[in-house]
């Protein structure tokens, strides 16, 4: 018995930021364009996202894209593409203007321009001690408004979508290897459907649920890794996972760095303002990686606070009740409810948490994925485009700038959108032929829970590998750990194959789709740990305490993993920009 | 503590019925939705939707002792040692804590939820005092995760006709963003004996809001406007 398909132009996989924004330019352009998401489309994380969306506006202070650009390559600690960050930097501002036409509802300057506040290493004169104000803001609420913004404009386009539908898994040419789509179960009433498409998009987000402690919402599953990854593509600098320095301590939930913005800063148990002692400059608004290094120091070295000198603490009360109400409301809400204490007069407890991945499907700033064939490094694959937290393009490097997420999102939904269209239409009419074996592999999987009366529980697996994450591959990486960690990890693999769910039914069937999730899950992992296990340097966001500095002469390079055999390649970065002069590599400080 | 919860799978159960857990809570659970995901640890059979575990998602609305609300922002010490949770009231139910919002969607969609401006758009943003965005607080923050509409009796009776408090408070957002043009129209749309006047303010819609926002004062000001066009 074959699989019902379904035929389409585009498919997008995914109703975030960026899937919204790819599928409105494929929707306007009139092609016939599905969208698979597993949760309705505002319900994606792109709504959690708090403090704002970079974009050198220049509506506060003085501002331009080459600033913008250096502080991003700064900011990744010279791992990022500098020819994708150009690209970025240049159309910030045309997609930021873009989301206001659509009815954003920015916060106001008294001119009525967008109201802008500085972020963490957006500075002014590349690299000055003057920050920039860089971060477009709707309150504190910057990702709720940029989402339903982005659906609206969907509603207006009558986007088809796909609502609670996850994809499984990718569709390959075994001629070409090009994508010809996805297979997808429908939650609600248990079927499989393969959506055949001339043009496949994965825009699935993050998967910052492979640690215990983490920012991220529970849908955040790697599910696009999960799915390149068994079919055989590699995942690119996925050792590079940002701890956030203000998590809730205990509930792990974010506070935006946009408080820091405003004027807020961290104390440790001395009342001291440590950030002084790490970044003189720019303080507490130094580059995450920075301030969480700094964090888990103080912690460590006995100045935390607390009864288990585990924390540190967020100092707010002194902006007064009227920033914190007008600028930072959702903030107030969340310390009230997760930490019991009121920033208006409190100081909240905060603990740098795992919040977004650097790394993920190697794509190009078009969208297009691309892979190491023969001689070429990145060639493309036909009819397969990858953006937003499921890709590396490479923008953000070793350490992503607070609000680029944001930007990311709609500047490579909007291009990779446009590649598609063009991509479509110099296309043959009709679409190419299955292989005779499509959706098999999928239906093996559904057969095994289906027929798997015992085993090893979905939820027991799924602890260990955020325990063992979180315990192996954390701020600091010690190489016994890392070895120890690959180990595991293998074993839970391992176990992972043997999963049972002892509910068989076929109506919304969640314990199904927590199995699902978890094989995804087990990849992004074994990409993270094994390639953080190889890179002997520290760079961003990957601190070795055997190998405390960055290694430009052996490491300036990006990592490719590919599940087979856990292999390890490498592609250098791309240190020409597009039009400007490189910024060479520059010892870091803040 | 102890959870009742409401149960039904159509794949196997000829008719719904409540559940009895007892959950050891750890010191860590803080909210509900800890507790329901204590539940689904013991028994995978339960089916619920949830996310963002922050209340700014809206997956996971569900009808706590009688009254709707988030379940990952209702903190358990706020709770007495027995809670009964069931589906939102007054919409199919697909299984267990799982309800079809196909209607309420559909209403939100009725209401033309994006800004309509037909001049041509600037190089730069449009602009907009401070006072004119002020007017879009209490309204653009709506995370469409449905307590208010399935807390609204007019709701429950009409859901096919009446637009209820949800998608009323987003058609006067965008009334009240002074980019958009289309004022005019969307009192037409709404100009009709179900759609907006079923509303007979009860405020079952303002008590539940898990983000203290308030349908029934944005209900107030489209009234308002229908009858300053008519005198």
């Amino acid at each position: 018995m074959s699989l019902q398909v379904r035929r389409f132009d585009a498919i997008v996989v995914g109703a975030g930021g960026s899937g919204m924004r790819a599928s409105l330019e494929l929707a306007r352009a009139g092609l016939k364009t599905a969208v698979l998401t597993k949760v309705f489309p505002t319900r994606s994380h792109t709504v959690a996202a708090q403090g704002g969306i970079a974009a050198p506006l220049a509506n506060s202070t003085e501002d331009n894209w080459h600033w913008h650009m250096y502080d991003t390559v700064k900011g990744s600690d010279y791992l990022g593409d500098q020819d994708a960050i150009e690209y970025m930097c240049r159309r910030a501002n045309e997609v930021v203007v873009e989301l206001e036409h659509m009815g954003m509802p920015f916060d106001r300057l008294e001119n009525g321009k967008i109201y802008q506040r500085p972020f963490g290493g957006h500075t002014q004169d590349y690299g000055s001690a003057k920050m920039a104000m860089r971060s477009c803001a709707a309150a504190d609420r910057t990702g709720h408004a940029m989402l339903h913004t982005l659906y609206q404009q969907n509603v207006r386009t009558n986007t088809q979508f796909f609502v609670e539908w996850m994809a499984l898994d990718l569709i390959r040419d075994p001629q070409d290897g090009a994508v010809l789509g996805v297979t997808a179960l429908e939650m609600e009433t248990g079927e499989v459907v393969l959506f055949q498409a001339k043009a496949t998009l994965l825009a699935t987000g993050g998967s910052g649920r492979i640690f215990y402690a983490s920012t991220n919402a529970f849908i955040n599953t790697g599910d696009g890794l999960g799915m390149a990854a068994r079919a055989g593509f590699p995942l690119e600098d996925m050792e590079f996972y940002q701890f956030h320095p203000t998590g809730v301590y205990g509930a792990g939930v974010l506070i935006t760095e946009g408080v820091r913005g405003e004027g807020g800063y961290l104390l440790n148990k001395d009342g001291e303002r440590f950030m002084e002692r790490y970044a003189p400059n720019a303080k507490d608004l130094a580059s995450r990686d920075v301030v969480s290094r700094a964090m888990t120091t103080e912690i460590k070295e006995g100045r935390g606070c607390g009864p288990d000198k585990d924390h540190v603490m967020l100092k707010l009360d002194h902006l007064g009740p009227e920033v914190i109400n007008h600028r930072l409301p959702g903030i107030r809400e969340i310390s009230i409810k997760f930490a019991n204490a009121d920033p208006v007069r409190d100081l909240v407890p905060v603990v740098p948490t795992v919040h977004y991945q650097m790394g993920g499907i190697p794509a190009n700033y078009m969208g297009r994925v691309v892979i190491p064939e023969g001689n070429n490094h990145e060639s493309i694959v036909p009819a397969f485009y990858a953006i937003g937290e499921c890709a590396c393009v490479s923008v953000h490097g070793a350490n992503r700038l607070g609000t680029n997420s944001l930007l990311d999102l709609v500047v490579f939904g909007k291009s990779s959108g446009e590649q598609m269209i063009k991509d479509i239409r110099a296309l043959p009419t009709p679409h190419r032929n299955l292989p005779k074996d499509a959706g098999e592999y999928t239906r093996s999987r559904l057969a095994r829970l289906d027929a798997n009366a015992a085993g090893e529980r979905v939820v027991d697996v799924l602890t260990d590998l955020r325990r063992t994450m979180q315990a192996h591959c954390g701020v600091f990486r010690f190489p016994d750990d890392l070895i120890e960690g690959v180990k595991k990890i293998k074993v839970i693999a391992e176990r992972a194959g043997r999963t049972f769910i002892s509910d068989k039914s076929k109506v919304f069937n969640t314990a199904r789709v927590e199995a699902l999730e978890l094989d995804n899950l087990v990849e992004t992992a074994m990409s993270t740990i094994v390639s953080a296990e190889a890179r002997k340097e520290s760079r961003g966001a990957q601190a070795r305490a055997d190998f405390p500095n960055r290694d430009d002469k052996n490491w300036m390079k990006h990592t490719l993993w590919y599940k087979e055999g856990n292999r390890l390649a490498y592609k250098p970065v791309h240190l020409k920009p597009m039009t400007v002069e490189s910024f060479e590599p520059k010892v870091r400080t803040y | 503590m102890k959870l009742s919860i409401y149960r039904y799978d159509p794949d196997k159960d000829e008719k719904p019925y409540m559940k009895d857990y007892d959950v050891q809570l750890e010191h860590s659970d803080r909210m509900l939705l800890d507790a329901l995901v204590k539940v689904k640890v013991m028994d995978d059979t339960i089916s619920f939707r949830r996310s963002c575990r922050e209340g700014v998602c809206g997956s996971d609305a569900v009808n706590i002792n009688g009254k709707n609300g988030l379940a990952c922002i209702t903190k358990i010490v706020d709770l007495p040692d027995h809670v009964t949770i069931r589906p939102l009231p007054g919409m199919p139910v697909i299984r267990d804590l799982i309800v079809d919002m196909t209607q309420f969607f559909k209403q939100y969609d009725s209401i033309k939820p994006y800004v309509v401006n037909h001049d041509a758009p600037p190089e730069r943003e449009r602009l907009q005092s401070p006072v004119e965005r002020e007017e879009l607080n209490g309204l653009y923050e709506c995370i469409l995760c449905a307590c208010c509409s399935t807390s609204c009796p007019s709701f429950w009776w009409n859901p096919d006709k009446f637009v209820g408090p949800a998608g009323l408070l987003q058609a006067y957002r965008f009334i009240a963003d002074s980019r958009d043009q289309e004022t005019a129209a969307r009192l037409d749309n709404l100009e009709d004996p179900y759609r907006l006047f079923r509303c007979h303010t009860i405020m079952n819609c303002v008590d539940v809001c898990p983000k203290h926002l308030n349908p029934t004062r944005a209900i107030g000001k489209i009234k308002e406007l229908m009858v300053k066009r008519t005198v």
